[in-house]
């Protein structure tokens, strides 16, 4: 049961992959989700604003159309606790545009390309993810 | 229209590829975060299957001139690190483990999300709309 979720893991981790390799060599550009949501946010990036709207409408309707292949119920399993989820919507949001990136922009692209940037990133966003599960999970018990 | 097309097709197939990978699941996410609890590796293979194709995407960019659409691929990025990529990093690292949503992920779950996931991706807009002014002040501070 665990192995095979390793196993979806590989595979949906090298369509993603292949998906930032599309906008890459096709687009010339990093395939960075929160540089593409952010640039229309603070209109920063509202001058190919038609591209980062189709790759955003296309990320949403493609895996809503894929959900009636799943026998069970597809769930996010977010927390019910409403402050939670404003405090890391937040977080996230001031985060990646302080940073410059995310997951997908300095994880996938720029280790990918060995910039230190991306890596150093990397390094400091799995740290305090694993920092937050400790003070918040284990010590606090609010998540 | 060719630009269009090819970001449609890479947001779809990055779409596909989260909901696969389980990475819209906020229990995996955490579940690899948590490392003193249930431990959940399968982020890594995730990442690792992400990044094998971008190493030969990255290497074919220095066979070529140009990008499909003629534009040029991106610069090398500034070497300097500076304090806004560790501060912003922590603070984001912090809001994912809290949640267990990025924001590639955040998105493509809209569509079956709930109020929840609606209120994270409200939150993260709130967050990126009041980013740059947190930034000046930082710098501000950083300047002293």
């Amino acid at each position: 049961m665990i192995e095979t979720d390793w196993i979806w893991g590989l595979i949906g981790g090298l369509m993603i992959g292949m998906a930032a390799a599309i906008f890459l060599l096709g687009n010339g550009r990093i395939m960075g989700a929160s540089g593409i949501i952010g640039g229309l946010v603070d209109r920063t990036g509202l001058g190919n604003w038609a591209e980062r709207v189709a790759f955003l409408a296309a990320l949403i309707v493609v895996p809503a159309l894929m959900l009636p292949l799943y026998s069970v119920e597809v769930s996010t399993n977010i927390t019910s606790n409403l402050a939670v989820i404003i405090a890391g919507g937040l977080l996230v949001g001031i985060g990646t545009r302080l940073a410059n990136g995310c997951t997908s922009g300095h994880g996938v692209c720029g280790i990918s390309r060995f910039s230190l940037r991306g890596i150093v990133a990397t390094v400091f966003y799995l740290l305090a993810g694993g920092i937050a599960m400790v003070l918040f999970r284990h010590v606090l018990g609010v998540i | 229209m060719q630009r269009i097309v090819l970001a449609a097709l890479s947001g779809g197939l990055f779409g596909a590829g989260l909901l696969v990978s389980g990475m819209t699941d906020t229990t995996k996410v955490q579940g690899w975060l948590d490392i003193f609890g249930a431990w959940d590796p399968t982020l890594a293979f995730v990442l690792g299957g992400a990044i094998l194709p971008m190493l030969l995407a990255w290497h074919m960019t220095t066979k070529r001139a140009m990008s499909l659409v003629g534009e040029p691929f991106p610069a090398k990025p500034d070497p300097r690190l500076g304090h806004n990529l560790v501060i912003g990093s922590v603070l984001f690292g912090a809001g994912w483990g809290l949640v267990g949503l990025c924001p590639g992920p955040a998105i493509a779950s809209l569509s079956w999300g709930g109020t929840g996931g609606i209120a994270f991706i409200l939150a993260m807009i709130g967050g990126m709309l009041i980013a740059r002014p947190i930034r000046l002040q930082i710098d501000r501070l950083a300047a002293i």
